[in-house]
């Protein structure tokens, strides 16, 4: 058994008056510098103007799925339901056709992911053999009001664009946020 | 017009709209959004600033006026459990007691007009002190009342904790005003005031620091302010003895703790530092001197406005203020004003004053000496409350029985001895200052 003693208390401290005002110079150093630091740019507030104040997201996150297509607009994918097979959270659903191009042998008709079901673990990145499908799309958070604006096929997972905004640790944003700028 | 008739209405009318406008229309709204914005700011958060009436935010003070919408909106329970009387009749306690502690409080020098001496205090009373302590010992009343009649084991705890607690802290509260009560030699708030005098040296804070430390802290648990708020202890205790009230009857108790508040930091600066005395300024020497410190003050007032103005100015200029919405043009709103205002004050001070004959205006020294000792009574309060707000936010909450243990072990002996130590040092010091 571990006794942990306990500090005894000095005179100083017992006294409370001395220790109080201390504590008061602390919390008043830091009212001071988020009230008027906001001009001397060295205010410490930690919180994030969220929807106005875009969140720089660290530089492994991952976002929404998006598809990535060839230079000639026809989606990268070959149905080879390797993304399919590594989701633990079945989410993803593929129908295949043949593909007409000789080169390939098959494409995708219908290209489902649910994304309520969806675990954001991004297996099925890592499983592409074609790198067809990323996690890397503008869009981090999703909102929607019935279940639909959830599901996202072909055509929309290939409508989705990459983020184009800074990442956390990049050097300008880094730069800025030293700057008092964000 | 017979003005004699009218006198009395007169004399209770005009303190007593000053006092109700300072205290629930001014300064209740400041305290609520500062006790937001300053607990944010020491905990390094940026505070309330989502409501807005068509994009304006105020910095967030629009929140005040939700918190209203809300209140009164909201629908007003009534447990079962509750006696139904007592329920609805305890917040109207709370509050009314919490407004009526604010009748003795004496805001400037008493002031010549029609040869006859106008108050400046609600009720000027003779046994000033007392009547406070009478009053605020009646508001634990309100809170067992509310605990009791609730029909909850929670709310009844808190009403029990702040019972035993109050009235632990009142012999405290009582005992450490006790020495300057003797130094001053009277009961009367305003002949308290006036026998502190304009020199800092004679405060009652020099007088009796002790006594200061012991009724700042009485005053802290006779508010149920933070290092003492185990009647509402929400750790514990839910929300303690207002646990059942919600909309109105809840503002009622939200509202009375905050008048409270103001209350006890009036208190506070009128015993021990000067209530309406403004430092080193006499009434006598402001009377001799108006056009100079009236000049002082519209400069001093002037070079602060400007000062916001250039700050203003500043936070138009930079990207750092730029939300991409309505609030960027919030600067732009208040900068004419200010500018205005600081080019106006200045004006008056440099240009206007200086030229004038001041022996064509007898009523000129009056209002300056109204101003200043209102405006030195104001700060001092303002001051005070901006301290409850500011240790409700450094300290943590004392254990129950660490409460008693120092009101009973360590406040009522320190109260006792203070007595004594207060009354042989005012001796000694006014003595020597003299």
């Amino acid at each position: 058994m571990i006794v942990v003693p306990r500090p005894a208390y000095s005179l100083r401290e017992k006294v409370y008056f001395w220790e109080i005002a201390k504590g008061l110079l602390v919390t008043f150093g830091h009212l001071a510098r988020n009230l008027w630091g906001a001009a001397l740019r060295n205010r410490t507030i930690q919180t994030w103007e969220y929807p106005e104040e875009p969140r720089p997201y660290p530089q492994r996150v991952r976002l929404l799925h998006r598809l990535v297509k060839r230079p000639d607009g026809t989606p990268k994918c070959v149905a080879c339901y390797m993304c399919a097979t590594a989701c633990p959270a079945v989410a993803i659903e593929i129908i295949a056709e043949p593909s007409p191009d000789d080169a390939i042998e098959k494409r995708p008709i219908s290209f489902v992911i649910d994304e309520l079901r969806c675990v954001m673990c991004g297996f099925c990145v890592e499983a592409c053999p074609k790198d067809a499908i990323r996690m890397d799309s503008e869009v981090g958070d999703l909102m929607g009001t019935r279940r639909e604006d959830f599901i996202f096929t072909l055509d929309r997972l290939l409508e989705m664009k990459p983020r184009a905004g800074a990442y956390l640790g990049d050097r300008e944003l880094e730069a800025k946020r030293k700057a008092g700028l964000i | 017009m017979n003005l004699d008739a009218l006198w009395p209405l007169i004399q209770f009318l005009v303190p007593f709209l000053f006092m109700f406008g300072f205290v629930v229309a001014l300064m209740l709204p400041t305290m609520i959004f500062m006790e937001r914005k300053v607990s944010a700011y020491i905990q390094d958060r940026r505070g309330p600033n989502r409501a807005n009436i068509l994009g304006i935010r105020l910095f967030g003070m629009i929140h005040n006026v939700a918190d209203v919408i809300k209140l009164l909106v909201k629908e007003d329970l009534e447990p079962k459990a509750a006696d139904k009387t007592f329920f609805r009749f305890a917040p109207f306690l709370v509050m009314t007691i919490a407004i009526m502690t604010m009748a003795v409080i004496p805001f400037g020098e008493p002031i010549a007009i029609w040869g006859k001496a106008l108050h400046l205090q609600i009720a000027p009373l003779n046994a000033g002190i007392l009547y406070i302590f009478a009053i605020s010992s009646l508001s634990v009343y309100g809170i067992i009342l509310a605990g009791w009649s609730s029909g909850n084991k929670f709310s009844f705890l808190g009403a029990v904790r702040a019972s035993s607690q109050m009235i632990s802290y009142e012999v405290a509260l009582g005992l450490s005003v006790i020495g300057i009560l003797i130094a001053y030699g009277t009961t009367d708030l305003a002949e308290m005031v006036r026998a502190q005098g304009a020199n800092p040296l004679t405060w009652g804070v020099v007088l009796s620091p002790i006594g200061f430390l012991l009724f700042l802290t009485a005053m802290f648990a006779e508010t149920n302010r933070m290092p003492f708020d185990l009647p509402e202890g929400e750790s514990e205790l839910v929300a303690g003895f207002h646990l059942e009230y919600s909309s109105f009857k809840f503002a009622l108790f939200f509202m009375s703790e905050y008048v409270n508040m103001v209350v006890g930091a009036a208190v506070i600066s009128t015993l021990f530092f000067g209530g309406w005395q403004v430092p080193f300024l006499s009434t006598a020497m402001i009377k001799q001197n108006s056009a100079l410190i009236f000049s002082g003050m519209m400069i001093s007032g002037g070079a602060v406005l400007l000062l916001i103005s250039v700050s203003l100015i500043d936070a138009i200029r930079r990207p750092f203020f730029a939300w991409g919405d309505r609030r960027d043009h919030e600067p732009k709103v208040f900068l004419p004003l200010t500018l205005l205002g600081g080019v106006g004050m200045l004006w008056l001070g440099l240009g206007v004053i200086p030229g004038l004959d001041i022996a064509k205006y007898p009523w000129f020294p009056v209002v300056v000496v109204l101003l200043l000792q209102i405006t030195a009574f104001c700060a001092k309060t303002f001051f005070f409350s901006f301290f409850f707000i500011w240790v409700r936010w450094t300290l943590p909450r004392f254990r129950y029985d660490q409460v008693m243990q120092l009101g009973w072990k360590y406040m009522l002996p320190l109260g006792v001895a203070n007595i004594f130590l207060t009354f042989a040092f005012a001796r000694l010091w006014l003595g020597w200052l003299r």
